[in-house]
């Protein structure tokens, strides 16, 4: 048996659009994954991961552009030939067959004969811990046990590659951070590469080792869920990833600061855009403080505002503040913290180091669904 | 009787739902009860007085029975009546499973056009498309002329066993194609896709996913299709000739020009009883335990 690390194939996309008559659903996307990576495709929906997905799978063939997978180009080679694994979102098990032989048909259709074929599904359904559901139909099983079979069914047959496709979208949020963990710890196990496709930031951040940010038919962005959050290329980006503040008004620059007026109010940042962009302000809820108004430090950026919302979260509360100029910020503090009531007069605080200058871009909206 | 205090706890509304069951049949029964009638006067009825005189015609007996048993055309026939049937539901099977599927694969507004051909020729009377199949089929009718116009011997459709199935495949094509619809919308087009991702080539995942999944349809049709021709009377009767009778014309024959209602009742039950042994042997097929979850 090879090493872990060397059991997954790199995929290689370079350059690759598809277009559905005068509808791009995706415009030059590149992207390289490494052997073994577990990389998530994040993004709102029409953005661009799921066809990328399946480009990669064989479904959707490409109207421009390379793929390679494993070092060879699968250009043109169908679905069947490609030896991907695929688990979808709507579990897709064969209703007229019982769960061992779901998870035995990719090896039968491969010619791999008895003894050895049994051995394999009934390690496949260890890994998911459905050993004992074997003679069931799909129908007998709940959501979350179904997609644990359709997993065992992807990897029975040891694909260098497995592409999942929202596979925890139908299922509730205690059993999909449970399913989360599973899914990381057969990774682990298998050192298979995984393509994970999903709109849940969340998600992301907890499963993968990199993350690519679609929208609108591009890739905003690659990198760590940590390089994502602490530094967001874009805007989009900065709002996709995890909570944020977008402060926006009438900008000035003066040497290598850049300040933004809010009614009235100017807030700085010791930091320059490129010429040309209209740049606007992105701050993480931690990076926030709040003080009731005019007791906060003179010495920071402050914007007075007013509680709009208060969230008590166990571990800490999470405040929405309205702004001067009806804008909301998100202010996340600790336990520890002076704790405010909705409709309480507050300064919002926040170190002119900690502001993430971005570039304004009217695609940055997005919609979940 | 110790278990009575833990089970205490589910009986409560399990009666109540019971209760409302029970309701609901005695309720049930009132709004069916016209239909019940109607079927009990006019289907009932005449059906018993129709085994009476197969047994009381001329006089108390088996005679019409060991009559038609005994008459090597009737046995004939009766294998013929079969023999097109088979024939008929292989047609519309052929011709429908890809017209339903195609059903299920396009749009909305294409898919009204294609179930407005399949039940627009329905709604037209089978007498009118009886006889518009005549003038296709006949010698000198248009099928004919285009083989003609295009350099090949004439073929005989009109009174053939041939030119019989047709017409009867199109008049019971809409009650194989329904059916089969009906079960192939329920299939999730996304396991093909999953099929093929597993390593399976298109043919594969039609056979080994596609097909089972639709076999309910198919079965349902089939029978429906098949006890229909079974008793059909006027396509083959207009379109058939001497040597493609079928049962129904015998039928036909006995009771309106011969007045023998005896031995026409008789011809009456033993196609009403094949019907009946068919229906139950096919049944167990189109039933689908795992579909419906079998927890229980």
């Amino acid at each position: 048996m090879a090493s872990p690390s060397t059991r997954g194939a790199a995929i290689d996309l370079k350059s690759v659009s598809k277009q559905y008559g005068s509808f791009i659903a995706l415009d030059k996307v590149s992207l390289r994954i490494e052997p073994g990576e577990f990389m998530t495709l994040l993004g709102p929906s029409g953005s661009g991961k799921t066809t990328t997905l399946n480009v990669i799978a064989g479904f959707t063939e490409v109207s421009s552009g390379s793929l390679d997978v494993g070092g060879k180009s699968v250009i043109g080679v169908p679905a069947h030939k490609r030896n991907i694994g695929v688990v979808f979102q709507h579990y897709a098990l064969f209703p007229h067959m019982r769960v061992s032989r779901n998870v035995a048909y990719p090896l039968t259709l491969r010619g791999i004969a008895n003894p050895d074929r049994e051995a394999r599904v009934r390690k496949a359904l260890d890994m998911v811990k459905m050993a004992d559901f074997g003679h069931r139909f799909p129908s007998e099983l709940s959501g979350g046990q179904q997609q644990r079979v359709a997993l065992a069914r992807a990897i029975v047959f040891d694909p260098p590659l497995l592409l999942m496709d929202e596979p925890l979208g139908a299922l509730d949020k205690k059993l999909r951070e449970w399913l989360q963990l599973e899914i990381k710890r057969i990774h682990r196990e298998l050192g298979t590469t995984f393509v994970y496709v999903t709109h849940d930031q969340e998600e992301a951040l907890v499963l993968s080792d990199r993350i690519a940010v679609f929208n609108q038919g591009r890739i905003e962005q690659i990198g760590t869920g940590r390089q994502l959050y602490d530094e967001p290329e874009t805007l989009f980006v900065g709002k996709f990833v995890g909570d944020s503040t977008i402060l926006r008004g009438a900008a000035s620059t003066s040497g290598n600061e850049t300040a933004i007026e809010i009614e009235g109010r100017k807030v700085a940042a010791a930091k320059r855009l490129p010429d040309g962009a209209k740049p606007v302000m992105l701050l993480r809820p931690e990076k926030l403080s709040l003080a009731r108004r005019g007791k906060g430090g003179q010495d920071r950026n402050t914007l007075p505002g007013r509680i709009g919302e208060a969230i008590y979260l166990g571990s800490g509360s999470k405040y929405e503040v309205v702004l001067a100029d009806t804008s909301k910020a998100i202010v996340r503090s600790t336990l520890d913290a002076e704790t405010f009531a909705i409709g309480d007069e507050v300064d919002l605080i926040f170190a002119g180091s900690d502001v993430k200058l971005l570039a304004d871009d009217e695609k940055a909206d997005f919609t979940l669904t | 009787m110790a278990t009575i205090t833990t089970d205490s706890r589910n009986t409560g509304p399990a009666v109540a739902a019971d209760d409302r069951r029970r309701w609901f049949r005695g309720q049930a029964f009132w709004l069916v009860a016209p239909a019940l009638l109607l079927l009990v006067v006019c289907l009932g009825l005449p059906l018993a007085i129709m085994t009476l005189r197969s047994f009381s015609e001329p006089q108390w007996g088996w005679q019409n029975y060991a009559w038609f048993f005994g008459t090597p055309v009737n046995l004939t026939v009766l294998q013929r009546t079969f023999a097109i049937s088979a024939w008929v539901t292989l047609v519309c099977l052929i011709a429908g499973y890809p017209y339903a599927y195609v059903m299920t694969a396009v749009g909305p507004k294409m898919r009204l056009v294609l179930i407005l051909c399949v039940l627009v020729p329905f709604w037209v009377s089978g007498v009118v498309r009886t006889l518009a199949w005549v003038i296709l089929l006949q010698d000198s009718g248009v099928i004919n002329s285009v083989i003609r116009a295009v350099g090949l011997s004439p073929v005989k459709l009109i009174r053939t066993q041939t030119g019989v199935v047709i017409g009867m495949a199109q008049v019971l094509l809409p009650f194989m194609i329904l059916p089969l619809y009906s079960v192939m919308k329920t299939i999730d087009l996304r396991l093909m896709q999953a099929a093929r991702s597993l390593g399976a080539s298109p043919a594969r995942a039609f056979a080994q996913v596609y097909l089972p999944l639709s076999l309910p349809g198919v079965y349902a049709g089939a029978i429906i299709v098949f006890i229909l021709a079974l008793g059909f009377y006027i396509t083959p009767a207009l379109l058939g000739g001497p040597r493609s009778t079928m049962l129904s014309t015998l039928i036909q024959n006995q009771v309106l020009s011969l007045l023998n209602w005896g031995r026409g009742g008789a011809m009456g039950v033993v196609l009403l009883i094949a019907t009946f042994v068919l229906l139950a042997l096919a049944a167990p097929l189109s039933r689908q335990p795992h579909k419906t979850g079998s927890t229980r």
